[in-house]
């Protein structure tokens, strides 16, 4: 669809929730696939310019595909998550079929940088880095702490059903790999077992989802895989070497200590962190990006997606293997 | 038997001459994807002239007796995962991380723990 018949749909539907809205402005696409898109557009109001944000499958996509929480959840989380005073985007409305615009929903567009080369090495954020490691460990046991009572309905996650939908992943290659034969053995001989306390897990909180300004972080974005399970996963997935963008000696997204996160999820959840089941999380979170990795050559081949970007992904996955053989068989220096 | 310039030789010159010549010209998403494609050209460079599959056959030859590379491969998969080998087997770590490495000397030369172990 053209961006002006987006901006026309757009300021129809604006006019019916926004009240005193005059129109929409400078509305253009910024990213996503076919299924999903992301639109930022302005808001005209006498009050002054709302700067947002549509999230939207266009019609005709209606339903999330495979481990996707649904356009319809995302929204009631991010509101939930602001809400409970989690830096989030204000969700402003949600599609109705009369705004004919798919699904999906429109949130407050948040000023920041989600570019991890920028946020690691630019001055502007000098102040913040520091700060973002146990900022993100009191984000986190926000989301946890969010009451069970009133979340979406979600897919319901553990070690073992990961691990084995890994395995069929990795079944499916066709291609040898022997060191995520020794990452799923290890994660297997060492699966924690359940967690004491199950809750709201983001599932994707890294570098490109969190909005980060010069004061830390503004927003958590892309809750698209959101679900309920071991909240360690999500301490553990943001301590990804994939997700270190170079600082390997920070494991915190580049920018942070563990034991900053850990400082910063135990005093604003007053619960201890296990770092072996932190750990754990970490290795299954780096066979999954490999596995993401390997997944993405082999849509590149099939198509219909026949883009070099996807085949060079493919070329990405024996970075994981490196990641791994550090975590699970360190060499000496 | 084919002419020179050889594959690795032309590959090269075209990498060259898109990141040289090219690339400042360029900007926005086109500017990205040149510089993925010419990522792509220049790994493929490094692989044309990579000699390390003949040290990982041997290796592995040694590990599990007669076979070729991806079978051999897939037999060395299979056999951790019953649990049959584990790093605990005499060679196994060693033959992982130099065939980990070789991997990453072709793909991504540049990542971070690939040149802090390289320097091991």
């Amino acid at each position: 669809m053209s961006s002006a018949s987006v901006a026309e749909l757009l300021s129809r539907s604006v006019a019916s929730w926004c009240s005193g809205a005059t129109g929409v402005a400078d509305a253009k696409r910024l990213s996503g696939g076919a299924s999903q898109e992301t639109w930022s557009f302005d808001i005209m109001h006498p009050g002054g310019v709302i700067g947002a944000i549509l999230r939207r499958a266009p019609p005709g996509y209606g339903a999330a595909p495979g481990r996707a929480a649904g356009l319809d959840a995302e929204a009631v989380l991010m509101q939930l998550a602001h809400d409970a005073g989690v830096p989030s985007p204000k969700v402003l409305h949600v599609l109705q079929p009369a705004d004919d615009l798919g699904t999906g929903f429109i949130m407050q567009r948040v000023a920041g940088e989600t570019i991890p080369r920028k946020i690691l090495r630019d001055d502007e954020f000098a102040a913040a880095r520091p700060k973002l490691a146990q900022q993100c460990g009191e984000i986190l046991a926000g989301i946890h702490g969010l009451p069970a009572s009133g979340l979406p309905q979600l897919r319901r996650m553990d070690a073992a059903t990961e691990i084995s939908e890994l395995q069929q992943e990795i079944d499916n290659f066709g291609w040898p790999r022997p060191v995520f034969e020794l990452a799923l053995r290890w994660l297997r001989d060492h699966d924690p077992g359940p967690p004491e306390r199950v809750t709201l897990v983001h599932g994707d909180f890294r570098h490109g989802n969190l909005m980060i300004g010069a004061d830390g972080v503004r927003a958590v974005l892309d809750w698209e895989l959101a679900h309920l399970g071991d909240p360690m996963e999500d301490l553990g997935w943001i301590c990804v070497n994939s997700w270190r963008f170079g600082g390997i000696d920070k494991p915190v997204g580049g920018f942070g200590a563990y034991d900053d996160l850990f400082t910063g999820y135990e005093t604003a959840s007053g619960i201890k962190v296990d770092p072996q089941r932190v750990k754990f999380w970490e290795v299954m979170g780096t066979l999954r990006w490999g596995v993401m990795c390997v997944g993405m050559m082999q849509r590149f081949r099939i198509g219909p997606d026949h883009s070099m970007e996807r085949a060079m992904i493919g070329r990405r996955s024996s970075e994981t293997e490196i990641d791994l053989l550090r975590l699970l068989a360190p060499r000496r220096s | 038997m084919q002419d020179e310039p050889r594959p690795d030789e032309l590959v090269k010159a075209v990498a060259d001459f898109l990141r040289n010549d090219i690339a400042p010209q360029i900007s926005g998403h086109a500017g990205f994807k040149l510089r993925v494609a010419i990522n792509a050209l220049e790994l493929v460079t490094r692989q044309l002239t990579d000699t390390s599959e003949t040290t990982e056959l041997e290796s592995l030859k040694t590990l599990l007796g007669d076979g070729g590379l991806k079978e051999l491969n897939l037999r060395l998969a299979d056999r951790i995962r019953s649990g049959e080998i584990d790093l605990a087997t005499p060679g196994v770590q060693e033959h992982l991380w130099q065939a980990t490495l070789a991997k990453l000397k072709v793909d991504q030369p540049n990542y971070a723990a690939y040149k802090r172990e390289a320097e091991k």
